[in-house]
Order: structure tokens, then sequence, then C-alpha cells
């Protein structure tokens, strides 16, 4: 394997608690996991699970308490200051809802421009650039003289990811980007997501609750559970056969589009559920 | 192309300013009568101060023993002169200037103190505790009395005393600036600026400043206000200089002067009235525009139907529970033209099964889910069709009727759990309160139906659950407890609106097989509103599908996913991400100029 991207090792995560000389209440616990350049690497887990805090450690918006985030070797994980902002050049970010994602009193041009000119573009180049990843992202040019609420959910999803492309970065960390988004829409999408990393070598970490999005994006996978992977591996092998009970509940609780199918799946959920209950049965009287 | 039209205006982004916003918000301020009358006295006001030295003849302090308490119309006084023989139009004039430099300095000092600290306190966490701690302890000052005791410092030059005062006001202006700037930087557009690099002056500057701009404008209007009563209080207790001509040592004057001559007295305190109210008023009409009317709570209402409207007549074939034949719902346009969002929608329940209404964002689904409840919103207009439930028309039924069905044949589980329990009350109590309103039972009876019925849904501990606050329940949890509330009359129809969007995958199985068990037992006719395609595999036994309105297919939930008759159903069955593809293309590596790697 050629050497990761990004690596974080033991990384924890707390979010700080309010009131004078509280400890920050610890929510990743330790987590392992690394990202080759041009990989997407998928967390999946449920609401309160830890992934979306491991995206923003990454990005520097949580607060690391223990282990490390390598970056191309170097420790990232309490950068601050220049040496972060330096980093936007290499490691963006697309969130979840694109509504509150994009500043509504901004236009799509200001918004898309704001990244590019921090970084010392001049304004010209910058219009340029705009343009360019308008039609990346397959919107139309009038769109940099538009306000945000012009524009569907969809749309606006791709300014984001318009956005997060305009420094050329090496690693986008997209937590949940489609799970706001219509079914035919969040293909869409999808697509986007993965023709620009065939394009460009992107690495993605791709935060997610909904496993069949990310089993259509990744090529690895971590599943989180109470702010522990408790299991990682080839999308194919977490996904087919998976050993920890949390991932095989978690599989089998995705409901499958078929009637038929669905109706196999969930005698398959009654059965491991009555099979997981007995042996925490059996390990409590143990 | 991405998404539906409507798609765009479901949710708008509050705002309360941004380019065009501001533009329209003058325009509306000048054609806002409340703000053109006050704000053009204010103007006609400064401006006569201004001139002072060319409308009055004679200097504020020049005294002339002749004219002591001239009455109005004297010549070369027309106001008159005060007990000392100076000229009151020159005086009231020169108050005029005396209170618009006291608002100035004031509103100033505090604007600028309040604002900066304000933003530094409410963007970086660390150094709030120190901004808090620090204007909550000028808040203690009594204001008038300080600047009184202050009067050795300040030489008892207003300006001086108004700088002070413009302090003690700080506090008003930073509470709005560090609420306002907590809540935009916790924006995912600030989250999103910091990871590209954007320093956190500019954010500030760009993507906050502009946010609380509008509320800084409102609250200064008020500020100018107090300024001025203030400076003017201050100089009727005679404190400060007495050379300098104020609304407050005019009416102090005048006062003391009443008996002889009362217009003495009332030109000053007529002036500063009209200065005052038209400074208070101008503020509330700014609000007004800037800030928009505030969103009224959408009220429900029994659906208004359109002029004219006929149910339609009974047809011969209605054995079903529910019956909708040719539904139309529409909301007024702008423009008062009626736009349906529901466009002749026919759907049948019979009674324990399961009908999925699909469709994505906008399609009407759960705008009709709504219109069989009667709880459309208040501007909801019911142009066409029928609705029967049991073979009752309940469209132009009164609310008694609808009061009635709502409680016994037909219930309701929403999309989030959470935002449909108060948070003031305990789960128990709601539950117990909507058995009681249901079924007439009494208290305890209510309350031991509700432990059963907790206990039904496979809630572990009934009792704990029972005496819990909604915020101490997960959403699973809370999801159950309003299903237990909707099964509690036994109805016979159920309708879920998206009841497991907002849950976890895992929840959502749970909750699945509890509606499930719960249909068995009761027997209900389900509708469930969902955009999901696996959750409708998973427990509906017919789909209608929607778009933009209209129901484009209807069938057997298994023909329907085996072989789709409509385009549309294909298209969306087609987005659905296939369960045995897995990516399988290995990473590639163009990477970027290595220009980044040298670093």
């Amino acid at each position: 394997m050629t050497t990761p991207l990004l690596e974080g090792r033991d990384l924890k995560v707390s979010y700080p608690v309010r009131g004078f000389r509280r400890k920050p209440i610890e929510i990743v616990h330790g987590v392992n996991f690394s990202v080759a350049p041009g990989e997407t690497l998928g967390i999946v887990g449920e609401s309160g699970s830890g992934k979306t805090t491991i995206g923003r450690a990454i990005l520097g918006l949580a607060l690391v308490t223990g282990g490390t985030v390598n970056f191309d070797g170097r420790d990232i994980s309490h950068l601050g200051g220049a040496a972060r902002r330096a980093l936007a050049k290499d490691i963006q970010v697309v969130f979840q809802d694109p509504y509150s994602s994009l500043n509504p009193s901004l236009t799509i041009g200001e918004t898309l421009a704001e990244p590019l000119i921090v970084q010392g573009w001049d304004k010209q180049a910058a219009t340029k650039r705009v343009l360019e990843l308008l039609d990346r992202v397959g919107l139309p040019k009038n769109a940099a003289a538009r306000l945000p609420r012009e524009f569907s959910g969809g749309q606006r999803q791709r300014v984001a990811i318009a956005r997060a492309l305009a420094p050329e970065p090496r690693l986008i960390v997209c937590d949940e980007p489609v799970s706001a988004l219509d079914l035919s829409t969040q293909a869409k999408v999808m697509e986007l997501l993965l023709d620009i990393q065939r394009e460009m070598g992107v690495a993605y970490i791709f935060v997610s609750h909904d496993l069949a999005v990310v089993r259509h994006i990744s090529h690895r996978v971590g599943v989180v559970y109470k702010g522990e992977i408790v299991e990682q591996g080839p999308v194919r092998e977490v996904t087919t056969h998976p050993e920890n009970p949390y991932t095989q509940r978690l599989l089998l609780a995705a409901p499958i589009a078929d009637p038929l199918l669905q109706e196999k799946r969930r005698a398959d959920r009654a059965r491991l559920r009555q099979t997981q209950h007995n042996q925490d049965v059996q390990a409590g009287a143990a | 192309m991405t998404s539906t039209p409507s798609d765009s205006t479901v949710v708008q982004p509050s705002e309360t300013d941004g380019e065009e916003v501001r533009k329209g918000a003058l325009a509306r301020l000048v054609r806002d009568p409340q703000a053109v009358i006050t704000g053009s006295i204010l103007i006609l006001m400064i401006i006569a101060g201004l001139l002072a030295n060319v409308i009055a003849q004679h200097d504020p302090n020049e005294a002339n023993l002749y004219v002591v308490n001239a009455p109005p119309g004297t010549e070369g006084y027309p106001l008159g002169a005060d007990q000392a023989g100076r000229d009151i139009l020159a005086r009231l004039l020169h108050s005029i200037n005396t209170a618009v430099v006291s608002a100035l300095i004031g509103a100033s000092v505090a604007l600028t103190i309040g604002t900066a600290f304000g933003l530094v306190g409410g963007y970086f966490e660390r150094l709030r505790g120190v901004t808090e701690w620090t204007f909550t302890l000028i808040m203690t000052f009594p204001g008038i009395l300080l600047l009184i005791l202050l009067m050795p410092l300040t030489g008892g030059d207003y300006r001086a005393t108004m700088l002070v005062f413009g302090v003690l006001l700080s506090p008003g202006i930073y509470r709005i600036v560090r609420n306002m700037t907590v809540g935009v930087s916790r924006e995912l557009y600030v989250d999103a600026a910091k990871v590209s690099g954007v320093t956190s002056s500019r954010i500030l500057r760009r993507h906050v400043l502009s946010v609380v701009r509008g509320p800084i404008v409102i609250a200064t209007a008020f500020l100018c206000g107090t300024a001025i009563s203030t400076q003017a209080g201050l100089a009727f207790l005679g404190v400060g200089s007495l050379s300098i001509p104020s609304f407050g040592a005019m009416i102090s004057e005048g006062f003391r002067n009443i008996g002889l001559a009362p217009t003495q007295y009332l030109w000053p305190a007529l002036t500063l009235g009209v200065m005052n109210a038209c400074i208070v008023l101008f503020g509330n009409a700014l609000r007004d525009t800037l800030q928009g009317a505030q969103p009224k709570a959408q009220k429900i209402a029994v659906a208004k139907l359109v002029d004219g409207f006929e149910a339609d007549a009974e047809s011969e074939d209605t054995p079903a529970l529910l019956s909708i034949r040719d539904l139309g719902i529409a909301y007024p346009s702008p423009s008062g033209a009626l736009n349906e969002v529901v466009r002749g929608v026919s759907l049948d329940l019979k009674p324990g099964e399961t009908v999925g209404l699909v469709g994505e964002s906008g399609s009407g689904k759960t705008q009709t889910a709504f219109g069989v409840l009667g709880v459309l919103p208040n501007e909801a207009i019911v142009t066409r069709g029928s609705v029967r439930i049991d073979g009752t028309e309940i469209l132009g039924a009164p609310e008694s009727t609808l009061r009635k069905l709502r409680g016994d044949a037909i219930a309701y589980v929403p999309q989030e759990p959470m935002s449909n329990l108060d948070p003031v009350y305990t789960v128990g109590s709601q539950l117990v309160e909507g058995i009681r309103v249901a079924t007439g039972l009494s208290k305890r009876e209510a309350k031991s139906r509700a432990l059963e019925l907790l206990e039904r849904v496979g809630i572990p501990d009934p009792r704990r659950t029972f005496d819990s606050y909604p915020h101490e329940i997960s959403g699973g949890m809370a999801q159950r407890v309003l299903i237990a509330g909707a099964v509690a009359t036994e109805p016979k129809i159920l309708i879920a609106d998206e009841p497991t969007t907002a849950l976890d995958v895992t929840v959502q199985a749970d909750i699945l097989d509890l509606l499930r068990d719960l249909q068995q037992e009761m027997g209900m006719g389900i509708i469930l509103v969902t955009h999901n395609f696996g959750v409708v595999a998973d427990i509906c036994s017919r789909i209608c599908v929607m778009k933009e309105g209209e129901v484009v297919e209807t069938g057997e939930a298994i023909d329907v996913f085996a072989n789709p008759q409509h385009e549309y159903t294909t298209m969306l069955l087609n987005a659905i991400l296939d369960e045995d593809t897995v990516r399988t293309d290995p990473p590639v590596s163009v990477g970027k100029p290595t220009e980044g790697a040298s670093r």
C-alpha cells in the first residue's frame, strides 16, 4: 500500500463543557484510520456515534485531546492560526446541510471566490477560476451573480462541492453530503463526487449514516459505534461479511427496496437479534 | 434539472440582511409613512439646530433685562424671553444641537465598545468569560448617580458626561451583538470559511457583521433617545455647566417660573417630547422594515374550501375505510392566483392495509396526508374532490365533527418526534391528557392506560419514561411514545408522515416492526408518507407514487417494484443505490503538482 495521505493514530476527541474548570466530555475514544491519496474512506455510524466528530477533528474544528492526525507525515491535530489556515489548500470540506453551509447574504460567486482570495489570488484570476468551478460541478455561469436562496438543495450542494474544489485540495471531508437530498438528486451528486475523484485523484473521507451510499463511494469502510471504530476494512468485506455484532445489526437494519428480499432480511434480522440477545444473556450469566 | 423547482422554495433561510434585501429595505423604509413622517421631523429639527444662529437673532446666553419674561410674539423674541431675558427661540434651537451632540457621542461610544467586544466575546469562546464579566459589572453601575458623582472628573462638560454614559449604555449593544455572533458562528458556512483558511477577522467582518448589522442599527435609534433624555435629565437637576443651553435646563427654569410665564416651560418640554417620540417611532419603523414582521405561528384550521365547493357525490363503490377522490389543495401565490400543490389525488385505504405515499420533496405527499387529517395550514384552500372516512365526508365538515374523528377514528404519527412533544410537560402527562380528551377516562384510568400503552410499544421501563421529560428520552423512544399516544384510542386509520426519517436505521427497523405488530393487533389502515423505498418495501402492501401533486402510479407493492408502469417510478427505482454494487475501481492517484508535498 502507498503511504497514507492522512492517518489518525489513537485519536481522541472531546467536546468542551461550559463552566469553570469543567472537564471536556470525550466523544471519540482513540480511533485509528488512514486514507491513501485518491482513496475514499467511508465512515459509517448512527447519530451520536462520533462519526461527524472524527471529521471535524481532521478539519481542526473539534478539540483533539489525545493521539495524532498526520497529514503528509506531519501532525496537524493541534495546529492553530496561520499553520492551520495554510492547510486549507490541501484539506477541504463539504457539509451535510446545503442550506446553512452557504452564507445567505453572499452571492455564489463571492462564496466561491473567498477561499481563493484569502490565498492571495487576484480578483480577475479568482473570477475566472469561479467560472471554471461552476462549469465543473454542472452549474450555469450566471449562477455566480445569484444568491443561495435561488437554488435547490441539490444545486446548493454542487456549490458547496465547488467551494471545496477551489484550492485543488488533496483531501475532502464529506460530512453526509447527500443525506438532505432527494433520491434522484442524491444519485447525481454522488456521480459528480465520483467523477471528480477519478479525474483529480482527491481523497475523500466520507461520513454517512447510509450504508448504501457509503458502499457506493468508498474503497474502505470504518464502522463507528459509541466513539470507537468497531470494524474496518475493504468495502466488500465489511458490507458482505461483517464480523462485528453491531455491523451485522446495522447491515440487516437497512431495508432493501424490494418487498420480497426485504421480507427475508427482516426474518434474518429477527433471528440475529435473538442470537445476540441469547449471547448477551449468557455473557451476563457467566 | 437536479431537483424539483419547488425545492428551493420549501426552506427559506432566515435572513436579516443581504445586498438585495438592503436595497429593498431602504425602499420599503421610504414607503412606510411612520418612518417618513418621523424621519422628516427629525431632519427638520436637526437642520433648524444647525441654522440656530441664522434663525434666532440673539445669542442663547445674551441676557437683556428689558425683556425679562417677555411673552411670545415680542419683537425679536418670537417665543418670548425667559426670566433672565434670554431669547427662548435661540435657546431652544441651541438645545437641539446639545441634544444631537449628546445622542451622537453617547450612541457612538456605546456602539463602538458594544460591537467590538460583542464580536470578540461571541466569536472567541475563550474570551467570552472575561467580556461577560466586565459588561455585567458595567450594568450594575447606577447610571445617573455615577454620572453625577463623576462631575468633578468631567468638569461639568456634557460631552464628557455623554462619553461616560456611552460606556454605561454599551452592555445593551454588547448583548445583542454577542448573542447574534454566537448564533452565526455555529452556522456551517462559518465552519466552511474556517476550513477555507479565512482569518478570524475576515470571518467577523464578512460573515458575522453582515448579520448583526440590522439589529444594531435598530438598537442605535433607541440609544440616541436614551442619551438625549439622560442629558436632559441631568441638566434638569442642574448638574453640569449652566452656560450650555439644553432642554433640561430650560424646563427646569421654566418650571420655577411656571406661575408667571407658563409657556416658558411648554416650549422645551414640547420639543424634547416630539424629538424623543420621533426617535422611538422611527426606531420601530426601522425594526419593521429591517427585520420584517416576525413570522406568525402557523394556525391550523378547518380546511378552507374554494368558493362554490361541493364535495363529489358519493360513488357506489365505497367499502373503503378511507376514500380520497380527486382531492385538490392549493395555496394562494403572491399574485393572488391559486397554486395547486395537490392536483386530483385519489386513494383508497382498506382496514389492515398499509399504503405507501411515496414521492420526492415538493410532490404533495405530506399535503395530501394533512388534507385527510383536516389540519392544513390556514392559507391552504381545498379546491376540489372528496375525502370520506367510513363514509363520512370530512371536507367542509365542522370542526366538532373533525375533532371527534381525529380523537377516535384517525390518528397521526409525525416525522420529528421531539418537536411534537412539549418540553415543559412530562411524557406521561402529555399522554394522559391526550387519552382523556379522546376517551373521557378519569385521570387514574388514563394513567394506567398510558402505562399499558408504553409497555405495549416496547418501552423497557414504562414508569420511568412516564415521569421523564422529552429531553430525557432518545428520538426512538420519543417516537414510540407518540405512537403509543396515536394508538391509544385504537384508531381505524393511522397516518404516519415520514415516521422514521429522523431516526437511525437500527431504530427505524424497530419502529417499523412495532407499526406492523400494532397493525396486526388492531387492524388499522395505515397511510405511510415516505421518500424511502426501503421503508415502503418493508411495510407497505400498496404504493401510491406522487409527482408534482399528482399520483402517477398506484399498485400492489410487489408489482410496482417488479414492474413499474410509469417512467417516473422507473427513474426513482433506478436512482436507488443497488445493494450488490460496491465500489470496485481502485483509487487513482493523479495528485497535484508536487509543490504541495514539498513543504
